[in-house]
């Protein structure tokens, strides 16, 4: 297979389904004729025609709204947010309206649509442009969240959001559009389940997007110090794929969590209760959260990198947990 | 010189009225039934009512035809019964009960029926504008010629998803009709209190888009003024927003005595009443009066019988609070 980049796996995922199914249209801003800001949607106005590829105002809630409204007559819109962060001035489409929807009228609309959004930190966005998004939706019952790291599962997971007739919130790390990677299978993948980055034994590194990478680092220091760890990419987080985590600490009885964000209502805290509940006999040590500090995001290169768990911060996470 | 009318013409004109009269009828009676079973206990949280803006559902929905859409805001029951939803499920859902239009899952607030149309109630000021927007891009991309048709209050035009959404629907030309029904409070508050200009339907023009205003108590009026900007929108020119001028002759929801009103103000509209207003207009276009009195007691008739329904239904069974989550 050939070797794409993060970016070209969404553009090519978003091209096939264009191409596989006429429903699927695609609107946002700067996404048509600029090819969107991260440069994802390059091209597909030119191939697909203005009337499925659209540019929008600067309206997040028109454009969330709109994509609601054309999903429940059988359209199947894909939609940018340009920055993650700007679900801010959308929440109410995002987390009032559209994973309660089909609820609320107990089955008589399917909301299926694919929301995109350029999450996380380390670009030097500053606050209200880095922050992990996919957090404040975890308590919204309805929608799936998918948060790929490599190419491959950005492909396979995009392609796979855009064919569930449900919400998905499909969450692309902004800092990972230049990673490259060969893509494994042109088909959609599973929504919900997670991927063993790396095998080990002795200790398990879950760890989502960019953080993936910084374990992956983590674990090569580990290794040169003869510990051997695992490495764990939820993928999704809604479903997210407890038991695959929960059988690979039940082998190695002890866990970090490394994510972009404080602890306060994270994936990882999540996580880390449901585990306690379930296989609290599993432990041999308590677990840690590796996040960002109790701070918003600072802008400074030195500030941002602070911020943001390094290798050295998730070894010595790790260093301690089998210390104890 | 007084327009002359052809017989056809006052016939059908009359025929439109009778339809209106009952399907106006029915909400009024509804709405008071609704009304009654709040105190009784048998409304969950609160509810807000439709009664003296009768004519404004019925008139624009009654334009309308199959395969067209209509979103309405949490004041809603009207304009879902406009549609033809029946009236056992609605006053179902209202009390929670399993065969309600919502299975219970909904409520007051989130009456919906898509099979007549109905494609949701929304509880959120303003949420529902972009939704209609995308349901009416829908039909454009899908090759029919149906439109969305939305209806919201006073109060939503100082919310952002309304400019959101104006401007979209002008942009892309969706065939959307905005109706903005002004009843003259947005909750407890006068729009003078909380809105700089007097004309809502001005507001279109900031969108290159046709802002009308109607009598929103004459429901011929209104209907004919719907009917041109569903026209309009049909042949591909896009939305219009139609202030449709109406009142609440009740508070916010069932919290709110009201008691924010001018004295004598409630009477002035009692007396434009949309219902007695049409009543004259029928018996001056030669209805008899006895076909009224018939009309008006089998719909009486009606409620009452979808009432003891409801009220007969089971409750939701505990386990159907896990059903349709996800498709």
């Amino acid at each position: 297979m050939t070797e794409v980049s993060y970016r070209q796996a969404i553009t090519q995922a978003l091209a096939d389904e264009l191409e596989a199914d006429e429903r699927v249209i695609l609107f946002g801003e700067d996404v048509a004729a600029a090819g969107g800001v991260f440069k994802a949607t390059e091209g597909l106005q030119e191939r697909f025609g203005a009337g499925r590829v659209l540019d929008t105002p600067i309206s997040e809630q028109a454009i969330v709204g709109c994509a609601i409204g054309a999903a429940i007559r059988g359209l199947n819109p894909v939609i940018e947010i340009m920055f993650a962060d700007f679900a801010g001035v959308c929440f109410d489409q995002l987390a009032n309206e559209l994973p309660k929807y089909r609820y609320m009228t107990d089955g008589q609309v399917s909301v299926g649509l694919t929301v995109r959004l350029a999450n996380g930190a380390g670009g030097g966005f500053g606050a209200q442009h880095s922050q992990s998004v996919e957090n404040w939706f975890l308590s919204m019952i309805g929608l799936k969240i998918v948060t790929p790291a490599t190419p491959a599962d950005a492909y396979a997971l995009l392609r796979a959001s855009i064919r569930d007739p449900n919400p998905v919130l499909f969450f692309e790390h902004k800092n990972l559009y230049n990673t490259t990677g060969e893509l494994e299978a042109d088909v959609p993948a599973t929504i919900g389940k997670a991927a063993v980055a790396r095998e080990g034994s002795d200790i398990t590194l879950v760890a989502s997007q960019l953080m993936r990478y910084r374990a992956l680092e983590a674990a090569e220091l580990l290794a040169a110090e003869g510990v051997s760890a695992e490495v764990i990419d939820p993928r999704t987080m809604i479903p997210f794929d407890l038991e695959t985590v929960g059988a690979s600490l039940h082998r190695t009885n002890r866990l970090i969590c490394v994510q972009e964000c404080p602890q306060g209502g994270s994936w990882g805290a999540t996580m880390v209760a449901a585990l306690m509940a379930e296989q609290f006999e599993s432990f041999d040590a308590p677990p840690i959260l590796v996040g960002g500090d109790e701070t918003p995001i600072p802008y400074s290169g030195e500030l941002e990198a602070a911020w943001l768990p390094s290798p050295e911060r998730i070894a010595d996470a790790a260093r301690r947990t089998l210390a104890y | 010189m007084a327009p002359r009318t052809s017989a056809a013409a006052k016939q059908a004109r009359n025929e439109l009225g009778l339809r209106c009269f009952a399907r106006m009828l029915l909400i009024r009676g509804v709405e008071d039934e609704v009304q009654r079973m709040f105190t009784q206990g048998l409304v969950r949280g609160t509810t807000h009512l439709y009664q003296g803006q009768e004519a404004s559902a019925v008139g624009v929905c009654m334009a309308l035809r199959e395969g067209d859409t209509m979103t309405c805001t949490y004041r809603g029951h009207g304009a879902v019964l406009a549609m033809g939803a029946p009236a056992d499920a609605v006053l179902g859902e209202i009390m929670g009960k399993a065969k309600g239009l919502c299975g219970g899952k909904g409520g007051s607030m989130h009456l919906t029926d898509v099979g007549v149309g109905a494609y949701g109630s929304f509880a959120i000021v303003g949420a529902h504008l972009p939704i209609a927007v995308g349901l009416s891009f829908a039909s454009r991309y899908l090759g029919d010629d149906a439109v969305s048709v939305c209806f919201f209050g006073d109060g939503t035009t100082n919310i952002g998803a309304f400019h959101e959404a104006l401007n979209l629907a002008s942009l892309w030309k969706t065939p959307t009709i905005f109706v903005c029904e002004n009843n003259r409070y947005g909750e407890y508050s006068p729009q003078s209190l909380t809105t700089p200009v007097e004309r809502l339907a001005d507001r279109a023009a900031s969108y290159d888009m046709p802002g009308v205003v109607v009598d929103g108590n004459d429901v011929f009026a209104v209907h004919a003024t719907a009917g041109e900007a569903i026209e309009r929108a049909r042949k591909g020119l896009g939305p219009t927003l139609i202030e449709s001028l109406t009142y609440r002759q009740v508070g916010h929801s069932r919290s709110d005595p009201a008691k924010y009103r001018p004295e004598g103000e409630l009477d002035a509209w009692l007396a434009r009443d949309p219902i007695v207003l049409l009543e004259r207009a029928l018996i001056e276009g030669g209805v008899a009066e006895d076909e009224l009195h018939a009309l008006r007691a089998s719909v009486e008739q009606d409620v009452e019988g979808a009432l003891e329904r409801a009220k007969s239904w089971a409750e939701p069974t505990l386990e159907s609070r896990f059903e349709n989550i996800l498709a």
